[in-house]
């Protein structure tokens, strides 16, 4: 029996060697402390009209999505055609938070791939983008109709996370899908 | 032995890698370019002992982009815009815990290389603890029965 005991070790440390290696990938997308807190404040000019401001207030009363995205960013042209599907269904403000890029670059990215925003907020220093702890654009969330954040998702939004994330809990929110 | 013979593939390859490595440093600056470019000034301290502070400080926080270098290590634009607001913070002369806190609010205690003890961090701390008491008792028990066994051995030679 004693001679079994090595073996009964490997076959302890292989199942949580496994188990280490098959949830490696979550480390990478971290919890973020900011799901079910109150969105963070900012006052933030538009990225088209500087005269023009925004903050949590004048988007409150309905829910919003707060796409982070920059004319730099690769993975934000990935997403393009599922921000672009999600804010055509017209059931939520998409807001497009161009993050850490100039005027120029980002009217040119949106002319070339087309505009999927409903409101253009231009935070140019990332300072709110700290705020909100986006560690990489693009990085995505759901704000509900009282500025609370219910839901985060980190790197290029696909249909599916489109399909089983966000409408799901804009549907629980009582929007009308139309 | 014999020697090899000159080898023209190997040259060859030489020069490939030699033409890789060139057509990547001309790639290099587009690559550059794909950041946004927003110069950040450089860090000034008022004094060795502040900049003591922030370097400690720095190199407990954990770069969130690349997880496994320390906010003082990494040049990531985030690390750079983070060693810039802790700076900032000091400034305004908010605590080291202030200067946490204010990290942790955002990226979660996944951004201190010392997670506090809490509930969800409890094994992490105590698991060590238990292994070492496990591997003491372990050696305990083994060295208390070697002894009965070389006591009992030991009777029956007298």
């Amino acid at each position: 029996m004693s001679r079994l005991v090595p073996l009964f070790a490997f076959i302890a440390l292989a199942v949580l060697l496994g188990f280490g290696l098959r949830h490696a990938g979550d480390k990478s997308e971290l919890p973020s402390p900011l799901i079910g807190k109150t969105v963070p404040d900012f006052d933030l000019p538009s990225l088209f009209d500087p005269e023009a401001r925004y903050t949590p207030a004048s988007l409150a009363g309905q829910p919003w999505i707060a796409n982070f995205w920059a004319s730099w960013c690769y993975a934000c042209r990935v997403e393009h055609p599922a921000i672009t599907d999600l804010a055509n269904r017209g059931v939520v403000r998409v807001v497009g938070m161009n993050h850490r890029d100039t005027r120029e670059d980002a009217a040119e990215w949106l002319d070339r791939f087309g505009d999927p925003y409903h409101l253009h907020v231009f935070d140019a220093d990332g300072r709110t983008s700290i705020d909100f702890g986006v560690v990489a654009a693009p990085e995505t969330f759901l704000v509900d109709a009282n500025g609370i954040i219910v839901f985060k998702h980190i790197g290029a939004v696909t249909p599916d996370v489109v399909e089983n994330e966000i409408l799901p809990r804009l549907e629980r929110m009582g929007v009308e899908q139309p | 032995m014999i020697k090899r013979p000159f080898a023209p593939w190997r040259q060859h390859r030489l020069a490939r890698s030699c033409w890789r490595l060139m057509a990547l440093a001309l790639l290099l600056p587009a690559m550059v370019a794909a950041q946004p470019a927003t110069p950040r000034e450089p860090l000034t301290f008022e004094s060795p002992a502040e900049q003591a502070r922030f370097q400690a400080l720095a190199a407990e926080l954990r770069c969130v982009v690349c997880q496994n270098q320390s906010l003082a290590d990494s040049n990531a634009m985030l690390a750079q815009d983070l060693r810039h607001e802790v700076w900032e913070m000091m400034r305004e002369g908010h605590s080291d815990e202030a200067i946490k806190r204010f990290l942790v609010e955002r990226y979660g205690d996944f951004v201190l290389y010392r997670p506090p003890v809490q509930a969800n961090t409890v094994v992490l701390w105590v698991a060590p603890l238990l292994l070492l008491l496990a591997g003491a008792a372990l050696v305990g028990v083994n060295i208390y029965r070697r002894r009965a066994l070389l006591d009992s051995e030991g009777e029956e030679e007298t």
